[in-house]
């Protein structure tokens, strides 16, 4: 069971990275783009999600336990460090750069784009580098 | 500054998906979903391997159902050279690694989580985004 809905909230949310353009690098781009031609629409769809996602999470997270699993999981890492910070710079430079982060680089992938094609194996070399290294 | 190409509507509407997808698998699995956390994971991880794959399946057949249900081509850009594209790609999976999340994991799934951690993790992926293209601009 625990496959199929991972597998139903993958579609939901690649879905949702079409429906907002987010899969688009140009918009994303259009986005980070602040101080000459911006364009707000990635904010609506940060906005749009935490609307739905901040109010149920806090319904639910002092359930017992979640529909189909045994229990919660959910990240008790409340330390700022510099992993943290040195990290978020890195990410964001790269994302900066193409305009893809994690979720729309692999839902790309159904589009067969050569570049975003490359950029997915770089990325994924890139989790591997920071693993072994750490 | 200028605005221009701004898609509110269909971007709230995207964020929605996003968000229910975030709150059924929380609900569901019970897990908070990040999709550089599952990505990597299922790359370097056995725990939960099967379960991130599904989402990672389903991840890429979300714009093929979009597709095929409204009949609508999906159009993306991407105007970078070989060298950026490897880099940055190194960049985003290196640094989504290291600080344990991505837009989803930080951006939604942490400030979800009102997670001081996630907040200032976005703050600093935003800004630095913001100044690449900034100096990307001049250069």
């Amino acid at each position: 069971m625990n496959k199929i809905i991972s597998l139903f909230c993958g579609i939901i949310f690649g879905i949702g990275l079409v429906v907002s353009e987010m899969i688009n690098p140009a918009k994303v781009l259009g986005f980070l783009n602040f101080f000459d031609e911006w364009d707000p629409s990635l904010a609506f769809v940060m906005m749009g999600a935490l609307i739905v996602s901040t109010p149920l999470f806090h319904l639910f997270k002092n359930k017992d336990k979640p529909l189909f699993n045994s229990n919660f999981s959910i990240s008790t890492n409340k330390e700022i460090d510099k992993k943290l910070i040195i990290g978020s710079v890195f990410f964001g430079a790269g994302w900066g750069l193409v305009g893809l982060c994690p979720g729309p680089a692999i839902s790309s992938i159904a589009l067969l784009n050569a570049s975003s094609g490359i950029f997915v194996i770089s990325m994924f070399m890139g989790f591997y580098i920071a693993y072994k290294i750490n | 500054m200028n605005i221009v190409n701004f898609t509110p509507i269909t971007s709230l509407m995207g964020g929605l998906f996003i968000g229910l997808s975030v709150v059924l698998f929380f609900i569901l699995n019970g897990r908070m979903i990040g999709v550089s956390g599952i990505a990597s994971n299922f790359l370097i991880s056995k725990e939960n391997r099967i379960e991130n794959l599904f989402f990672l399946v389903g991840l890429i057949l979300g714009p093929s159902i979009y597709t095929f249900f409204l009949n609508q081509e999906i159009q993306i850009t991407i105007s970078n050279s070989l060298f950026l594209l490897i880099g940055g790609g190194a960049l985003v999976g290196f640094g989504t690694r290291l600080s344990s999340g991505c837009t989803s994991g930080h951006g939604i799934s942490g400030i979800s989580r009102f997670s001081l951690r996630s907040i200032i993790a976005t703050i600093t992926f935003m800004i630095v985004g913001i100044l690449t293209v900034l100096i990307t601009n001049i250069l």
